[in-house]
């Protein structure tokens, strides 16, 4: 039985272009004397942690964990939190956001189920390896542009391929609803002032075309309707719907019409309106992906900080809240999730339903609850530890992170360079 | 300017003068030579003068004699005009009557067109100083007609083309006789805008702020010019000089820009007239003390309409009280005293242009002084008060006859006389009949409802006998009313009247049984004819929006107690520490203060830090990027900086207390800064940092080397070109100051034997920096350029001041440090283009190990109000220490602004700029309390969250109003909801 005092900052020793994906866990580890965030609400101090063969066996009490662990780490009062989850992000197809050629995040065409985000994944992708040493270890990957944008996927965070990286392919479908209101292009000389879409109710009703037809589409059907066939899952419920609206009357007529178009899953997206639609969203007990607080308001009037305080109105209500990512620079915000959930706590929502926003919450919406989100005996072992809270930038600094048990790297070609010209200033 | 064929000599009816040494061949050269009288008027010779039952005596066009005691000659045609009411015809100075609309250019080519297409002229094809409007204007009727009706005899029209549009014509507007008779002054003023041609895609100037640099160095130019120095020809400059004695007109359209031109005509001394935007009041102190004379809209926005909740809730305090207020704004300009014309401009038609009017008045503007913005106030402005805007003898026979006093809603202007020529407008017969009246023929009580009896066309008549409706015709032309009526039992009856006074109908006609019958109809009660309301004005606020203070914030005595405070001192954090402040400084900061006269704030478990100072922002700013240019040093942010930008309010609420607004990085040599401070309320000019030295923003990189969008023909498209751009640049004006050394140390004697050098703004700014007068904000990223430009700098003798962005400063952090640059940098930015691929979070951790000056900046409006966690990040990232990391959005950033000795730490004498926190001010958890700026407490929480309460408040109130508007039968406007546009460096503008 070895032991390891954590403190140790391991350095390597050979710029390289993207960190090694670690090997599967091949010793089981008990991690001592952590403030543990379960991701659910609770939280247990001095708590233990034991995971095996990538699966976790024990979490409770330093005090009743179970001997007979190959290795043991004495935390030192570090905070373990189950791996976080960025939702609706576009990690790994978009490597530089000015450099075309390195762009994979918005196909030609308007209604395309079948695109599939997982594919494109750039499991080496610079951008993603600087995410996890913040916590980020997880993230469902989707497409964006059009009306329905694609099928998203669930990916972890360090893989050789896509295909390695792969949690959960195709669980969901992305589809934009049309906008009440219009604003002209200001550079191409138009009014930018908001104003009714007068082709709002065309727009919908192309959508409902579409959802009348893939519902009625059968897989045997010859010739084969491709995207029809993408979208069957949500008839079934084997897919989610990710409907990303903004406003009031979008949020309600769109969930009305999902669900008369018979579609099981619905998850709403962006909702920065959403807590006119408490009632509705409750009722048919809808999750919100919220986006990031990091925004300023719609209007000039609004409260200063209401894109902070939209966490606290739906956690108040009890609805199922993630947060989501799309937005500018948004690849390289990802390793900022942690901190959106601390600007949620700042401003209203229970510190452990904070954490739960990036864990307990997305896991859920995945349909992922029972690997992922929690740390709890029976689930993967991706979580990682942090010297102190992990959603204050101050001190989200990480020691260890594991995925499905295996010890991650939580360098970088950013912290290579770091090492590299720290010598040479010195 | 057409000759009007002979033709329209022949139709011509009355006083044929025509110009007397004109040959005729249609008959003998007899000269008409009657006087014409109009009596037992009420004349207005003038405003504020009334003369009762007067009598107006013309001749030839002229006034002859306008008084009670006019004597009419024998041969005189009179028309007496008992009631009737007698004004000087008004004056329009701002029009483009009679002159064809541009077709704008619309083919744009691959690139941005840089060159001018003009030879002859000035170098720029948005100067059109030497064109003449005369030389495009023909008389037009029914534009003609329209101004008429509105009440204006006289307009001065130009051509709305350009920055610099040359002159205008001054045209009385009859359709008798021929241009002869109306061009009153073929070059009656100079016009100018901050707008550029239409004609031209000459991409300079690309914002406002080039505009004003491009006004100031085209005056410069010009007197330059006059001394003769040019080696060639200027026909623009030359127009310019020639100008100098006119008039000058400046269109600037909205409320900022007209505090521009006011700025820059001040500066340049021009007194220019300027076209304002109707929403002065909110800026009267500020435009009073620079003096201009205005010219204000009546265009009052219409209310929005209320139907539609969802955008309703979606149109800001704002937008309401621009339609609320509107109507006050010639009420207050007036009573600035601010001298002002009316212009006609923007109104729909002739109605709303008086109705407007009559809304202005009733919302508190004198008739009198209405009546002198229309006629003697224009009438000086042009130079003209002795012929225009005035009835006396030997003005020019101009006036409109109306119906009843003007400002009353009922009078309608009856005929307009230009130069002696009538023109009729409304019919003096034809008597505004609306109303119900109750008519009884025979035993048949009756309910006659008249709609739109002044429009012959669409008059309406509605005939009710209880609950049942009569058929009916009608018709009224010329006073003479005609009205048919049946009902579904076969009684008929006809109705005939002339109608001679309102509210009274009588008359003959033939009754149900096909006898003679005499009638009358009287109307069944007074008719609330008044078509608009007044509505209670909200208050102004500064700034006047929902987050405005109703009374600016004053300087407070404050004694913080027990506090943790940031000195950024050597004293370092200081546990349950005082700080108290007056005057706007502060006066101790310790243990145990006590202070008999100050508010005392209990800041127990709180922290108290310095303001944030962002050295690198792009909030409260009307434009930033001038990239018209690879150089734009002669613009200035300064000019450009807008108050009323809620980011401000939004970064004091994020604890930011000064500001540098850096122009944008278009282009290698960007324009000056503007170092502000969030005085939320105050106007532009007293938000300027007093005595900051001043800075100049370079760029380097892809953005100058116009690398992510489409532009192909600007040098420099490498970083090797950027190089020869700054080298050239600083060469120039070394020689340039040279020159001007050279010459300045001449005798006055020697001087005018010297040609003067040239006076080249931009080259003045780049002399600044030459003489360490001006410091150098560097947007850039990668270390290739970084190290270019020191080794640039260190060759013209210079060091750069700072380096913005600079993500691949910690590459060559020694060398910065060397050099004595300091580094402004993101906390973590990175991969948005190719430039940042290596860009690190530990940059500023690196550069700080390496004695290099640090600071977190922002770029952006959002993230510049939470710069506080963007600090904590330097802990996360590199491990800087928390006092450390905390200065490097507090002192190190007022280090690079040479601000240190003021601002950016807690210490006796100091500014009192400083945020109260909740908790340790880089914790994501902790909010900003209060914000002071100067000793003045611009952010309060507390006052953020009940003041939206307010603003639901007022809203509800605007909303009840406009609801009221609409159901009064106002036109309405669609709720829009106006976007505003944030800043970035690339923001092309």
């Amino acid at each position: 039985m070895k032991k390891i005092i954590l403190l140790s900052l391991l350095v390597p020793c050979l710029i390289q272009a993207q960190q090694t994906p670690a090997p599967p866990q091949n010793e089981s580890i008990l991690i001592k004397g952590v403030t543990a965030h379960i991701g659910n609400g609770v939280v247990i101090e001095n708590a233990a942690i034991g995971f095996d063969n990538g699966v976790i066996t024990y979490v409770g009490a330093t005090g009743s964990a179970p001997s007979g662990y190959d290795q043991t780490i004495e935390s030192d009062g570090q905070h373990a939190y189950p791996g976080f989850i960025g939702m609706n992000t576009t990690l790994g197809l978009v490597e530089i956001d000015a450099v075309r050629a390195t762009d994979d995040e918005d196909e030609l065409g308007e209604m395309l189920p079948h695109i599939r985000a997982a594919i494109a994944y750039n499991a080496e992708s610079q951008v993603v390896e600087s995410v996890r040493p913040n916590g980020v270890l997880m993230a469902q990957v989707a497409p964006r542009g059009g009306r329905i944008s694609g099928s998203s996927s669930v990916m972890q965070l360090d893989a050789w391929n896509w295909e390695d990286a792969l949690m959960k392919a195709d669980e969901g479908i992305h589809l934009h609803w049309p906008n009440p209101f219009y604003r002209g292009r200001w550079w191409l000389g138009e009014d930018p002032t908001l104003k009714r879409n007068d082709s709002y109710t065309k727009e919908v009703q192309s959508i409902a075309d579409y959802m009348t037809k893939a519902k009625a589409h059968r897989e045997k059907q010859n010739p084969k309707h491709l995207p029809y066939t993408a979208m069957s899952g949500l008839f079934d419920g084997s897919k989610s719907l990710y409907v990303h609206a903004d406003y009031g009357e979008q949020i309600e007529e769109s969930i009305d019409q999902l669900m008369g178009w018979g579609v099981k899953k619905i998850v709403l997206v962006g909702a920065h309106e959403a807590p006119k639609q408490l009632d509705l969203l409750k009722q048919h007990d809808i999750p919100v992906i919220i986006p990031r607080p990091h925004r300023l308001p719609y209007n000039e009037d609004e409260a200063l900080k209401s894109t902070f305080t939209l966490g606290t109105k739906l956690v108040e209500a009890g609805i199922t809240v993630a947060i989501e990512m799309s937005g500018r620079m948004e690849r390289m915000n990802t390793r900022n999730l942690p901190f959106y959930a601390g600007s949620f706590a700042a401003y209203g929502v229970p510190y452990e339903k904070a954490v739960a926003l990036l864990t307990s919450n997305p896991a859920k919406i995945l349909g992922l609850e029972n690997e992922i989100g929690t740390l709890e005996a029976g689930k993967r072992a991706t979580f990682f530890l942090s010297k102190g809270d992990a959603l204050d930038m101050r001190t989200n600094i990480l020691s260890h992170a594991y995925i499905d048990g295996r010890a991650i790297s939580l360098e970088s070609h950013q912290t290579e360079l770091y090492q590299r010209y720290s010598e040479k200033v010195n | 300017m057409k000759n009007y064929l002979l033709g329209v000599f022949l139709m011509m009816s009355l006083s044929v003068v025509g110009q007397t040494y004109y040959p005729t061949n249609l008959g003998t050269k007899t000269k008409e030579s009657h006087f014409q009288a109009f009596t037992e008027l009420t004349l207005h010779p003038q405003p504020g003068e009334t003369i009762e039952n007067g009598t107006l005596l013309i001749r030839d066009g002229k006034v002859v004699a306008a008084g009670s005691q006019v004597k009419i000659p024998e041969n005189s045609v009179v028309r007496s005009l008992p009631g009737q009411h007698v004004y000087a015809s008004f004056i329009d100075l701002y029009t483009s009557f009679g002159i064809d609309e541009i077709d704008p250019k619309t083919t744009r080519g691959r690139s941005t067109q840089y060159k001018a297409n003009q030879e002859g002229g000035y170098w720029n094809d948005h100067i059109l100083g030497d064109y003449q409007a005369i030389s495009d204007y023909s008389y037009n009727e029914k534009e003609a007609k329209i101004y008429r009706e509105a009440g204006f005899g006289i307009v001065n029209t130009h051509r709305e083309d350009g920055i610099h549009r040359g002159t205008g014509v001054l045209v009385a507007l009859t359709d008798e006789k021929s241009e002869n008779d109306r061009i009153l002054l073929s070059q009656s003023a100079a016009y100018y805008s901050f707008s550029k041609s239409k004609q031209s895609n000459q991409s300079y100037p690309s914002s406002v702020m080039g505009a004003m640099a491009l006004h100031r160095q085209v005056y410069h130019d010009a007197n330059w010019y006059r001394t003769g120095n040019s080696p060639t020809k200027d026909l623009d400059l030359e127009a310019v000089l020639n100008q100098r004695s006119l008039p000058k007109i400046f269109e600037a359209n909205n409320k900022l820009n007209v505090l521009r031109a006011a700025k820059v005509s001040t500066d340049l001394k021009e007194n220019w007239i300027i076209k304002a935007s109707g929403q002065e009041f909110e800026h009267l102190n500020s435009l009073k003390s620079y003096g201009n004379s205005l010219i204000l809209p009546l265009n009052f926005p219409k209310p929005y309409d209320v139907s539609d909740p969802a955008l309703l809730e979606k149109i800001t305090l704002g937008q309401m009280r621009d339609w609320n207020q509107a109507p006050t704004n010639p009420a207050k300009v007036a009573a600035a005293k601010i001298p002002f014309a009316i212009t006609m401009d923007g109104a729909d038609s002739p109605d709303t242009f008086i109705e407007n009017l009559r809304r202005a008045v009733a919302y508190g503007l004198s008739e009198k002084q209405a009546l002198a913005s229309l006629t003697t106030v224009p009438a000086k402005l042009i130079g003209q008060s002795e012929s225009l805007g005035i009835i006396k003898p030997k003005a020019w026979a101009n006036f409109i006859i109306t119906s009843g006093p003007f400002f009353e809603l009922d009078s309608k202007i009856l005929d307009h006389y230009v130069k002696g020529n009538r023109h009729r407008i409304n019919d003096a017969k034809q008597l505004d009949l609306d109303g119900t009246y109750t008519l009884q023929l025979d035993t048949h009580a009756l309910e006659l409802e008249l709609e739109n009896s002044t429009q012959e066309e669409e008059i309406e008549l509605t005939v009710m006998e209880g609950e049942v409706e009569w058929e009916n015709t009608i018709k009224y032309e010329d006073g003479q009313l005609n009205i048919t009526l049946s009902n579904a039992e076969g009684l008929s009856a006809i109705l005939e009247a002339k109608v001679k006074q309102p509210g009274m109908l009588k008359g003959t006609g033939i009754g149900f049984v096909g006898d003679p019958i005499q009638w009358n109809a009287s109307l069944k009660e007074e008719e609330n004819k008044e078509r608009f309301l007044v509505f209670k004005p909200a208050t102004t606020s500064y700034p006047n929006n929902g987050f405005g203070f109703k009374k600016r914030p004053q300087q407070v005595r404050i004694l913080f107690k027990n506090a943790t405070v940031w000195t950024n001192e050597v004293e370092g954090v200081l546990s349950n520490a005082d700080v108290l402040i007056g005057n706007g400084k502060i006066i101790a900061v310790g243990t145990n203060l006590s202070d008999t006269t100050a508010t005392v704030i209990d800041a127990t478990g709180k922290h108290i830090t310095s303001g944030i100072i962002d050295e690198h922002s792009h909030i409260a700013a009307s434009s930033i990027n001038e990239g018209g240019h690879n150089s734009s040093a002669e613009v200035t942010i300064e000019d450009v900086v807008d108050p009323d930008d809620i980011d401000i309010y939004r970064n004091l609420a994020g604890g930011v207390t000064t500001i540098q607004i850096l122009h944008g990085s278009a282009n290698p040599i960007g324009g000056r800064s503007a170092i502000i401070k969030l005085k939320w309320g105050e106007t532009a000019e007293n938000m300027l940092f007093p005595n900051a030295d001043p800075f100049i923003k370079f760029a380097l990189g892809e953005n100058v080397k116009q690398s992510n969008w489409g532009s192909y023909n600007r040098f420099p498209q490498t970083r090797m070109g950027v190089e020869q751009v700054f080298v050239d640049y600083f060469q120039r004006a070394k020689e340039y100051g040279t020159e001007w050394t050279q010459y300045n140390q001449l005798s006055a004697r020697q001087k005018r034997y010297t040609t003067q050098p040239r006076y080249d703004i931009e080259m003045e700014t780049l002399w600044e920096i030459l003489r360490g007068d001006r410091f150098i904000s560097c947007h850039s990223y990668v270390q290739s350029e970084i190290n270019m430009l020191m080794k640039v700098a260190e060759r013209f003798g210079i060091r750069i001041n700072t380096f913005t962005h600079i993500l691949e400063g910690y590459k060559v952090a020694d060398k910065m440090a060397t050099h004595g640059a300091a580094g402004s940098t993101f906390s973590d930015w990175w991969a948005y283009k190719y430039e940042v691929k290596d860009a690190i979070p530990y940059n500023g951790a690196i550069m700080h190990r390496a004695g290099v000056n640090v600071a977190f900046n922002s770029d952006d409006s959002e993230m510049s109000r939470r710069l506080n966690q963007e600090a904590a990040k330097a802990i996360k990232y590199g491990g800087i220490s928390e006092e450390d990391a905390w200065k490097f959005v507090t002192l190190n950033p007022a280090k690079m602004l040479h601000l240190d000795d003021r601002i950016g730490s807690l210490k006796a004498g100091k500014h009192a700029d400083l945020v109260l926190w909740t908790d340790h001010p880089m914790s994501v958890y902790t909010k900003a309390e209060k914000t002071l700026v100067d000793g003045i407490v611009y952010y309060d929480a507390e006052r953020a969250k009940t003041q939206l309460e307010k603003i639901a408040e007022e809203k509800k109130e605007l909303i009840a109003q406009m609801v009221q508007a609409a159901n009064n039968g106002m036109t309405t406007q669609a709720p829009m909801n106006p976007q505003k546009r944030e800043f970035h460096c690339e923001t092309l503008d």
